[in-house]
Formats: C-alpha cells, sequence, structure tokens
C-alpha cells in the first residue's frame, strides 16, 4: 500500500483478486453489447423473411394484366384484382376527403385561436383516445351508422371508417405541424399589421405545409393497408365498382379472402396483392419522410 | 373609397378587417365535430348493443359458450384470448424491443447501422396486417405445429403444453402479434432512454462504471415510467390487432389451457361473425365490440397517464 507502483503492478497483474473482479467486469459488459446488438439484429430476420417471401410468391404473377382484370371465380386461374386496386384507392380516397379538412380546421383552432380553452382541451382528448380505439371498432361504427342504416354494405361505409381512423392521426400530426412554426413569424405578421385569417394562411400555414402533408401521408399510408375496417363494411365484389353504395373489393380484404381459401391459383394471386400493397404502402411513407425531410 | 383621406395617410389608423371571424366559426365547428364523432361512436354501439345489454347483462362476460344458432351468446373465451395472446405477445417482444432501443440509444455501432436498423423496425410497423397473416400462415404455422407436436410428446402433462397441437394456435397468433408491436416498443423506450440527461451518465462514468453498470444502474432506472408506459401502450395495440390474429388463431371458441389450441379473441370474433350475423347475434356482437373498447381504452389510459407522469419526472432533471 506504502508503494503506488507496485500497487498498480498488482492492478494489471494476472493473478490478484481486483484484476479478476475487472476482467468480470468487463467480461460481462462485453457479453451484454454482444447480446444487445444480436438481439437487435434478430430484427432483422422476420422482416427479411416477409420481404423474400412476398417478392418470391408474388412476382410470377405480376404483369399488367393483373391490374386490369376482375378477379378469378373460386378455383379459376387467370383474372387479376383491377377493381380492388380501383376499390382501395376510391375508398382511401374518399375518406381522406372526409378526414382531412375537419383535422386540419381543427388543429388550426387548437394551435392559433385558443390553445388554452376547454374545447381545445377536449379536441386533444378526444383525439388521444380516438388513436387509442382499435381500427375494427371503426369498422364497427360504420357498420351501425351506415350499413345498418342504409341496409346494404358499401363503399361508401368503408369510407366512413377509415375516415375515423385517419381523423385522430391527421388531427396530432397536423397539430405538432403548426406547433413547429416559429412564434416569431406570427408576431412578424401582426406587426405588419395583418388580420389572424391572413397570418393563418399566409405565413403559418404555408410554412407548416410540408409537415402536415407528411402527416397525411403517413395516415393514408395507414388507411390504404387497413383491412379491419372494411372487411363487413365494404364487403367484397367480385366486380367493378358500379357506385358508392354497393360491395365494393379493396386488396387488403381480396388478400384475407384468398389467403384462405383452398386452391393454389388464389393463394398466389393473394401473394401478389401483397406485394401490391407493400410497395404502395411503403413508397408512402417513404414519400412522407422525404417530403418531411426537406423542410428540417 | 369610403375611407377618410386623413385616415388614409395615418398609419395607426389603418383600415383594419373587423367584423365576425367567420374562419374562426369553421374551425370551432370543425373541433366540435371531432369531439362528436367520439361521442357518436360510442352511442352508435352503445345503441346497438342495447338488446344484448338487456337479455345478458353481466352475464355475457363470464359465459363460456358463444353459440349463434342457439341464440346462447357469452364472451369469456374470447375475452381470455385477448388478454393472453396480448400479454405472451408481450413477454416475447419485450427483451428485443427494449435490447433494441438500448442499441439505438448507445455508440455500439456507427451512426449509420443504427440508422439501418432504425429503418428495420419503422419497415416492420409499415407492413399491413393482413400480409403479416399471410406470412403467418405461411412460415409461422407450420414451425408452431412442429414445436407444439415435440412438445406434446414430452410433456404431456402440463397443461400449457397438451396436445393435440395445431398450427392455428394461440401462440401462432401471440408471435406474430410480438413482431407487430416491437416498432411500438422500440419507439417509446428510445425516446425515454434518449432523454436521459446526459449529466448522468457522465456522473456514472466518472464514478468508473462500465458502460452496463451505467445503464442498468442509472440509464434504466431514470427512463422506467416510459419503458413502462411503451409496454402498457403496446398491450393496448396488441389488444385490438385484428386481421393477422383472425387469420392465425384457429377461431375456436373453446376454453383450453393449452398453448397449442386453436382460440379467439374479441378483435378476431367481430371480424369473423359480423359480415353474416342477424338479430340477435349483431347486438351480441355490438356488446362484444364494447367489451373490446372497454378493455383498450383502459389499457391506453393507463399508458398515457404513465408517460405523462414520466414527462413530469425527467422535466425536473433535464
Amino acid at each position: 500500500m506504502d508503494n503506488p507502483i507496485s500497487h498498480a503492478g498488482d492492478f494489471f497483474g494476472d493473478n490478484s483478486p481486483e484484476s479478476t473482479k475487472m476482467l468480470g467486469r468487463s467480461l460481462f459488459d462485453r457479453t451484454l453489447t454482444a447480446l444487445c446488438i444480436g438481439l437487435s439484429f434478430l430484427a432483422l430476420v422476420p422482416l427479411g423473411s416477409i420481404l423474400y417471401l412476398v417478392a418470391k410468391n408474388g412476382l410470377p404473377l405480376l404483369d399488367w394484366s393483373v391490374f386490369t382484370q376482375l378477379p378469378p371465380a373460386a378455383g379459376m386461374t387467370g383474372g387479376g384484382f383491377g377493381n380492388a386496386v380501383v376499390g382501395t384507392l376510391t375508398m382511401v380516397g374518399l375518406a381522406l376527403a372526409l378526414s382531412a379538412p375537419p383535422a386540419v380546421l381543427a388543429a388550426v383552432y387548437i394551435c392559433e385561436y385558443h390553445p388554452k380553452s376547454r374545447l381545445s382541451d377536449g379536441v386533444r382528448f378526444t383525439a388521444k383516445l380516438l388513436t387509442g380505439v382499435p381500427s375494427i371498432i371503426c369498422g364497427v361504427f360504420a357498420f351501425a351508422a351506415v350499413v345498418l342504416a342504409t341496409g346494404k354494405f358499401s363503399a361508401f361505409a368503408g369510407a366512413v371508417a377509415l375516415a375515423v381512423l385517419m381523423l385522430p392521426t391527421i388531427l396530432l400530426t397536423s397539430e405538432q405541424a403548426l406547433l413547429g412554426v416559429q412564434k416569431a413569424y406570427r408576431e412578424a405578421s401582426y406587426g405588419l399589421g395583418a388580420t389572424r385569417f391572413q397570418t393563418i394562411f399566409r405565413v403559418v400555414l404555408p410554412d407548416a405545409m410540408p409537415a402536415i402533408m407528411t402527416g397525411i401521408m403517413l395516415a393514408v399510408a395507414r388507411a390504404a393497408g387497413e383491412t379491419a375496417p372494411l372487411v363487413f363494411t365494404a364487403l367484397f365484389s367480385q366486380f367493378w365498382m358500379g357506385s358508392l353504395m354497393e360491395p365494393t373489393a379493396s386488396l387488403s380484404v381480396l388478400i384475407y379472402n384468398f389467403s384462405t381459401m383452398p386452391f393454389e391459383h388464389q393463394v398466389k394471386m393473394a401473394w401478389t396483392a401483397s406485394l401490391v400493397l407493400v410497395f404502395l404502402v411503403t413508397a408512402t411513407n417513404v414519400t412522407a419522410q422525404l417530403v418531411f425531410s426537406k423542410k428540417h | 373609397m369610403a375611407v377618410p383621406a386623413a385616415a388614409a395617410n395615418d398609419p395607426i389608423s389603418a383600415p383594419v378587417r373587423t367584423g365576425p371571424d367567420y374562419f374562426l366559426w369553421l374551425c370551432r365547428a370543425a373541433s366540435l365535430a371531432a369531439i362528436f364523432v367520439l361521442g357518436w361512436i360510442f352511442w352508435e354501439i352503445f345503441q346497438e348493443a342495447l338488446p344484448a345489454l338487456e337479455e345478458f347483462g353481466a352475464s355475457f362476460l363470464s359465459g363460456a359458450s358463444w353459440q349463434p344458432n342457439r341464440d346462447r351468446y357469452g364472451v369469456l373465451p374470447f375475452l381470455v384470448g385477448t388478454v393472453a395472446t396480448a400479454l405472451i405477445a408481450l413477454l416475447i417482444a419485450l427483451p428485443p424491443g427494449l435490447a433494441i432501443a438500448i442499441f439505438l440509444s448507445e455508440d455500439f455501432l456507427p451512426l449509420p447501422a443504427r440508422q439501418f436498423v432504425r429503418f428495420v423496425v419503422e419497415l416492420l410497423a409499415a407492413i399491413p396486417s393482413v400480409v403479416y397473416g399471410l406470412w403467418g400462415i405461411f412460415v409461422v404455422i407450420p414451425i408452431i405445429q412442429q414445436v407444439g407436436t415435440w412438445c406434446a410428446e414430452r410433456f404431456p402433462d402440463v397443461p400449457f403444453l397438451a396436445g393435440p397441437a395445431y398450427g392455428n394456435s394461440l401462440l401462432t397468433a401471440s408471435v406474430v402479434l410480438a413482431l407487430m408491436i416491437l416498432p411500438t416498443i422500440t419507439a417509446i423506450s428510445r425516446s425515454s432512454l434518449v432523454a436521459v440527461p446526459r449529466t448522468l451518465r457522465e456522473g456514472a462514468y466518472a464514478l468508473g462504471a462500465t458502460r452496463w453498470e451505467t445503464i442498468f444502474g442509472v440509464i434504466l432506472p431514470t427512463a422506467a415510467p416510459g419503458v413502462v408506459a411503451a409496454t402498457i401502450l403496446a398491450l393496448g395495440r396488441a389488444m385490438g390487432e385484428t386481421m393477422a390474429v383472425a387469420m392465425l388463431i384457429g377461431n375456436s371458441s373453446r376454453l383450453s389451457w393449452s398453448l397449442f389450441a386453436p382460440s379467439g379473441t374479441l378483435a378476431s370474433l367481430l371480424a369473423n361473425q359480423f359480415g353474416e350475423a342477424e338479430g340477435m347475434q349483431v347486438a351480441a356482437l355490438m356488446y362484444a365490440a364494447l367489451v373490446l373498447v372497454a378493455l383498450t381504452l383502459a389499457v391506453n389510459f393507463a399508458g398515457e397517464a404513465v408517460l405523462r407522469y414520466t414527462e413530469k419526472r425527467t422535466a425536473g432533471i433535464r
């Protein structure tokens, strides 16, 4: 103890209790690091498997004709899912038209007009609650409110279910987008004599627009992949869509229906539809992220 | 035009548009509409469930048989299935989910590697539920079938592993659910780990702690409420997840102890039966939907409360 140098020698030597303790601690550390990295890359395995199988089983049937032809009847071969693509795009588009305007306007209210009012608190609380509601409940709601009321399954009912699903996502992301606009911009605008309306339309909304668009596109991507809200509202159809008030096919419900059929061709068709759906959803997601990153 | 000449030259009294702000009323109407939608959802489901509520009352929750052809409805097997699949999925997803969150918030590997893992996890969240279901049918079901058969032969007396083993089973649904809630756990845990102030980490290092001693002794305890919130919110997601479960769980209404037996959840019950339901069955399904909403909202409330508590607590030391 009186000679620090010999003490240091002990420390780096191999057979003192201190060094074995140090060695143990270091070993413990390295093991856990390896374990942590290993577990992180383990997440790649299922994703790789999903993407590989979707590509391998989906590509053989993929050509232009699947987008222009109707689904094959049970046991038949050939055909495509053109009506399902049209159905998905129509219902998501209609849902967007129903949900985006009120969602963005409500976000403007809770950010720009009365952020601390009781109504604003209520809206935030509602949006939080709605994000926690399972997507199938949106379907149950549309079933009760539209299908039971009109007496038939329809694209409109599907769109209502998807709109309820998208509303809170768009509202909350738009709120974040508006909060991201610098306060100085607003003050400068007021300082120049602009009214509140002019400030919102000329200054705040243009600045927040990329982030709002990101939120909308993420909501669209999620809605396009959803099956649960559609499975008993829009149901399915073997034919081209004639009107909004009749049962309508969608990509996701087609995958669900065909995946459990005992016919090989139908199952292959489900994989091809999955490939198209995954591409659609991922492309929308990536575009959304790019739009956002352009601003920040 | 009507502006007096003197006022036009005076910047302070320049013409300012006054009168009612119609845009404010439009925004206010939109806000009220958002709240109205939530109320409408509850009212509509409650209204349709009323016949079943009056007919069965609380016995609906404890009844173990669901037989639409005899108009007997008890939701207990599905309630048990919902809770069991969600809890097992959580048990499977928590260790890797937390490991990835730690991996993303530490600097074990250079930034590109971490960004890659983050991208992969985000991609997992973007894949639609039906695609998970389709993948599960062709990949997870055969594996679980083999594992189940092996377990049933080895441990015939353990009720959880008893045979006959089916591929469409509680465990299959749980495994795929685990994958689907992994991004939720990772994202929320990561943000609470990143929110731990640097000074705490530096302090621990200065006292001679190794990296993992710091993680276990300082960082995880500080971020613990956030991790708990992530777990609870993931549980809520797992309970409401529908399509993948409906495709994989076997949709049986029989109660069984075995992990390898077909089962059902509230969400899968709704997905399977609403399309062809009539009369009292619609009311019973609406009642089941009400139970599902109550369950997920309660879980989400708890999660949000914990998350808010975390934010308050870490705000002090940041």
